[in-house]
């Protein structure tokens, strides 16, 4: 059974995608259950997986019985392996909170939603556990192709949104196609190890440099890296929410891996330090997106606006870690993929729950809400205190190996670009709470209790279905940050070149 | 060093006003009492989990607890060492009557919100016993940073205009200072490899004296945010719009402390005084305490807002502290960390003596206070104690630490130090003792009732209790806690004696 | 300079092709426009492709005829027969870019519904003031 667990990893979910509009034709009702389903099994084999990985090292499966070079090859390593359990664990609770707001945004299209889901995570999957540089184009676009689906449907401005987002998503996408042909031209390989073999001896050729060139920022687009990033915030803002929820945390994360895979395993690290100083370059155009992301979340009032901006942001911090190329950089970076996915998951959530109770994303639809929603603006506040880099959340953790990094490579610069992004969040997060938990500015003086009859305000917390998932995040929020030493002593550390 | 125990308990004492936090906060607003049960049940075991440790510690030994491990390296970790342990002890034994203070205090006034008050507070005690024990910086940035903002809740409490304003100047200088500690400790984690507290420094011989200059600086400026020292004590003052609790307990005693706590690490755990006896910037840290001490106690005087008064005394003492451990003599050190415990008592006293006068007659400015000695004669006689310890009178206990800190001024030759001292006691007594005179020997203004009529039970039992106790430490000052011997066991510890 | 350009013609093809394409897609402000702009772009990497597969001089497919039952000393020479691996790759992208074009036509569907115009800056003047809605419509 455990050697079959790589091909059930996207077996399962893409059988499941084409069974979804069949099962849906009859009974509509039946596509969640169904959904849930096939997405527990891809969660437990990845996990199975990652256990594999962590006791016996990493494993290859070949697809049809073809060895690499010339089969597919899914190859599951440290790296992979925390991807998948990400996407499958991350999936499976969008999935689970989807509920309330399908029945709400997407009234009578549980099929479409739930079948494009599963492509979603078959094709997120499939980008991190395939061996073969072909085979990655082809799930991302499974994936983004699904993402248009389903961002297409959401508010007023999404099919303009949608639009712009698959031409530019269709250009990053022919970027690392271009970059595979001219890997492909140069050495008549795809697969990504038989290709790491052969590279080293090729890498001053033109034909390499413009391939890698290619790659780079075909990966950047699909990534949101500043100034690649203005399809960003529009698809995400626009998308239904139970579809921002799943899309933003992971396509991003998941972009940011393949960069990962080409930089470390794919090149050797000194290549992108010494043949072309694309480490440099990246190192840079992540402060500008840091400072660019955090400006612009500063000057949202809607606050999924303003958290598409921070993700600009985000990424930005995760390039930063991959550009110092060394090791508490890299493994920061990996880290943070991982927190930053759940902290992202974690707002959308809350987001997601907020509008469906009906309040506005506005900050001053905040206003009372911590005592109409108490357990959600809790995990809120969780979330925000992450983001904003206090431990013991999560995120103080990945920010301390980033900064790390920044100061074993000097580049003061980016240690101070990064200490001051997350003061940024926190003048972004804590005039939400303050709004949240306070009384407004200059109207609610001491309140006394005897003279504090004007408005009783009624709990309306969210259904359970949006509430279990929200408090599972917050609460992995939580864990995550003292687990953190135990993560990379696992599990990271393996997936950090040795050369470094 | 001595012995090294492995035991739980530092974790308890860190977990048992967390666990209560999370208590308070189910129980709610319906079974007050219970609710209020919470906080004093765990105020009591953290008090007697930390009293336990005396005795071993005393006995030269160290206790230990890893939990995780966070970093190559380093872990979350506590060691209560003699230091650490005095800390603990003061913030451990003034929750006690701060607990029974609050609960007066918030029923008096009907305050709102009482529930999210008390998980605060609880939450700000937690972290203040984990800085506390922490056994390496790492740790301490932890639960320095819980403290930052579990303290937020409590200075916005008011909720109203000066409030919030003074709630997002606190955060603006405490993060701001939180992400200059972040970077600091990352250097030092990148020279040294460690970042385990040391008796007498781990990080010499690492790095070239400039990048070690400034990384004192850095420490300094992130820890002295909190510690009050100029130019970053703007916040202080205008965090007074906190319930008077608040003030007292974690503006005397915990969040400030925690900053002095953490210069203090830096100083003498980090830097050790040899190395910082060879770089020579000892001079200037002390001056720029000094300075401090004198400008406090000078701005001081010009307040009229009770207190805004006692936060400017705050800072003058709190900067005396530090101005007695980066003299870096015996003595200096002796009467700089006794002065940790003894100011605590003080100024405690004296908030409640703030509050139950706010409590009882709204008034909170110093020009109204005339003759309220004969309507609240236990209260004011209280503020009387805690002021003339302030100012280093006999038989109070603030007179012993002062006496260290001259004893060391003098060891060192640094005259001009001494004269800072003795300029900051003329001080003390320049803006205390018109409150007194206002209180007692003034016509009493027409709305002061002729009788006795003190504030509720709960509050002036608890500022009469820190008021004697300020007396008896001063004639005794290892009498029950053992705080002197403690002083000095870790001053031996740091000298290497 | 021109030998150059001609030994490689259909690397410059493909650059030409993807330039109109890349300018299609930024520089018009018609959906459809941007849409074939895009096709555009794709088919000239297909194109890219697909020609590095090439070989002159009678090279075949890659069908290899057996003459002795397959214990002869048949050499397989490598000019002889054509590389199909990017061809068949290109058979994936054509379904993709396929995938793609449908999906964009379907939104465009989607937003002429919503705006009853193609044109990008009478969208958003659309989605800036929806009072000029009518008088466009």
């Amino acid at each position: 059974m455990i050697d079959q667990f790589p091909a059930l990893i996207i077996v399962a979910p893409l059988l499941g995608a084409f069974l979804t509009p069949i099962i849906g034709w009859r009974y509509r009702q039946l596509c969640r259950p169904w959904a849930l389903m096939i997405l527990a099994i891809p969660l437990y084999a990845a996990g199975g997986a990652l256990l594999q990985v962590i006791r016996s090292g990493p494993f290859g499966y070949n697809l049809g019985g073809w060895a690499p070079p010339w089969g597919i090859e899914y190859r599951i390593d440290h790296l992979s392996g925390l991807m998948l359990v990400l996407i499958a664990a991350i999936g499976l609770l969008a999935a689970i909170n989807a509920k309330p707001g399908v029945s709400m945004d997407l009234k009578g299209k549980e099929p479409h939603f739930y079948t494009l889901l599963l492509l979603q995570i078959t094709g997120l999957m499939g980008i991190v556990i395939t061996g073969d540089l072909f085979n990655i184009f082809v799930f991302l676009e499974i994936s983004s192709l699904s993402g248009y689906g389903l961002i297409a449907h959401g508010e007023d401005g999404a099919p303009m949104a949608t639009f712009n987002y698959i031409i530019i998503g269709t250009i990053g996408a022919s970027f690392y196609l271009l970059g595979v042909g001219y890997l492909y031209m140069a050495t008549g390989s795809l697969n990504i190890a038989d290709l790491a073999a052969i590279l080293p001896n090729l890498y001053h050729s033109k034909m390499i440099l413009v391939g890698f060139a290619f790659f780079t920022t075909g990966v950047a687009i699909k990534m949101g890296l500043f100034p690649l990033h203005v399809w960003m915030p529009d698809a995400y803002t626009t998308a239904p929410g139970p579809v921002s929820t799943l899309i933003a945390p992971l396509m991003t994360k998941v972009a940011a891996y393949i960069m990962i895979r080409i930089m470390f395993t794919l090149f050797q690290p000194d290549f992108s330090i010494s043949v072309v100083p694309v480490a440099t370059i990246l190192g840079w155009m992540a402060v500008v997106a840091i400072i660019v992301g955090g400006i612009k979340a500063l000057a949202q009032t809607d606050i999924k606006r303003m958290v598409t901006y921070i993700m600009i942001a985000e990424v930005g911090y995760i390039v930063m870690g991959v550009s110092v190329m060394n090791r508490p950089g890299l493994t920061g970076a990996i880290l943070h993929i991982v927190n930053d996915a759940c902290m992202i998951f974690g707002l959308f959530l809350i987001i997601g729950a907020i509008s469906y109770k009906g309040h506005g994303r506005e900050i001053y639809h905040f206003q009372n809400l911590n005592k109409k929603m108490p357990f959600t603006m809790a995990a809120f506040v969780i979330v925000a205190l992450s983001m904003c880099g206090i431990p013991p959340a999560c995120g103080f953790f990945s920010k301390w190996y980033l900064i790390m990094g920044t100061i074993v490579a000097k580049q003061w610069v980016f240690s101070i670009t990064l200490l001051c992004s997350s003061l940024v969040n926190a003048v972004l997060f804590f005039r939400i709470i303050e709004k949240a938990y306070l009384a407004p500015l200059g109207g609610g003086a001491h309140g006394h209790d005897d003279d504090h009859e004007e408005e009783v305000i009624v709990r309306d917390e969210a259904p359970a279905s949006m509430l279990i998932p929200i408090l599972i995040t917050a609460a992995i929020i939580i864990i995550l940050g003292p687990l953190s030493g135990k993560i990379i002593a696992a599990v990271i550390q393996h997936a950090v070149p040795a050369a470094f | 060093m001595g012995e090294v125990i492995y035991s739980a308990k530092p974790l308890w004492a860190v977990l048992v006003s967390m666990i209560a936090a999370f208590l308070i906060l189910l129980t709610g607003e319906k079974h007050r009492n219970l609710r209020e049960g919470w906080t004093i049940l765990a105020a009591l075991i953290k008090f007697g989990l930390v009293f336990s440790l005396i005795e071993p510690v005393l006995a030269g030994k160290t206790i230990e607890y890893t939990l995780i491990t966070l970093l190559p390296g380093v872990a979350l970790q506590f060691r209560v060492d003699a230091f650490g342990l005095l800390f603990g002890v003061v913030a451990a034994t003034l929750w006690i009557p701060t607990s029974f203070y609050s609960i007066g205090y918030v029923r008096t006034l009907k305050e709102h919100g009482q529930s999210r008050y008390f998980f605060c507070f609880a939450m700000c005690l937690s972290s203040a016993i984990g800085v506390a024990f922490a056994g390496n910086l790492l740790t301490l940035l932890i639960f320095y940073e819980i403290l930052t903002i579990a303290t937020w809740p409590l200075v916005v409490h008011h909720e109203d205009e000066s409030a919030i304003m003074g709630g997002r100047k606190y955060l603006v200088y405490t993060l701001t200072a939180g992400c200059t500690l972040l970077l600091a400790i990352g250097i030092t984690y990148s020279l040294t490899g460690t970042l385990n507290f040391t008796s007498g420094g781990f990080i010499a011989g690492h790095g070239s004296p400039g990048l070690l200059i400034l990384l004192l600086a850095m420490f300094i400026a992130g820890f002295g945010v909190k510690a009050g020292i100029m130019p970053f004590h703007e916040w202080l003052p205008s965090a007074m719009v906190a319930p008077t609790p608040v003030s007292a307990l974690l503006h005397a005693v915990g969040v400030v402390k925690a900053g002095v706590f953490g210069c203090v690490r830096v100083i003498l755990f980090v830097f050790g005084p040899e190395l910082l006896h060879q770089l020579g910037v000892w001079t200037i840290l002390a001056g720029v305490v000094a300075f401090t001490v004198v400008v406090a106690g000078l701005l001081a005087l010009g307040q009229d807002h009770l207190k805004r008064r006692l936060a400017f005394s705050t800072i003058n003492n709190l900067a005396l502290i530090i101005l007695g451990v980066s003299l870096l003599s015996k003595n200096s050190m002796t009467g700089g960390i006794l002065h940790l415990a003894n100011h605590a008592f003080m100024k405690i006293t004296l908030f409640f003596c703030a509050g139950a006068i706010y409590a009882k007659t709204h008034k909170d400015h110093v020009s109204q206070l005339d003759g309220l000695g004969r309507q609240m004669p236990f209260t004011f006689a209280a503020f009387t104690i805690a002021a003339m310890g302030l100012c280093g009178l006999p038989p109070v206990n603030g007179f012993i630490s002062k006496w260290f800190l001259c004893l060391g001024a003098v060891e060192t030759h640094q005259i001009i130090f001494l004269f800072v001292i003795l300029t900051s006691a003329m001080l003390d007594v320049a803006f205390f003792f018109p409150i007194i005179y206002n209180g007692y020997f003034k016509k009493p203004l027409p709305d002061v009732a002729p009788k006795i009529d003190e504030a509720p039970m709960l509050m002036v039992i608890p500022l009469c209790m820190t008021a004697i106790f300020c007396i008896i430490l001063g004639i005794m000052p290892n009498a029950f806690l053992n705080f002197f011997n403690i002083v000095r066991l870790a001053v031996a510890n740091v000298l290497g004696g | 300079m021109l030998e150059y350009i001609l030994a490689k013609y259909n690397f410059w093809i493909y650059v030409v092709l993807m330039m109109i394409g890349l300018y299609a897609m930024m520089g018009k402000r018609n959906l459809v426009k941007k849409l074939i702009g895009m096709n555009i772009f794709q088919t000239s990497i297909i194109l890219f492709f697909v020609s590095i597969g090439v070989k002159k001089g009678g090279a075949t497919v890659p069908i290899i005829m057996g003459h002795g039952h397959g214990h002869g000393q048949h050499l397989i020479k490598v000019a002889d027969y054509l590389n199909p691996l990017p061809h068949v790759l290109m058979l994936t992208a054509i379904v993709v870019s396929i995938a793609t074009t449908g999906v964009a036509l379907a939104t465009l569907i989607l937003i002429y519904k919503r705006y009853h115009t193609l044109e990008e800056d009478e969208i958003l003047a659309i989605r800036k003031d929806p009072s000029s809605y009518k008088t466009l419509g």
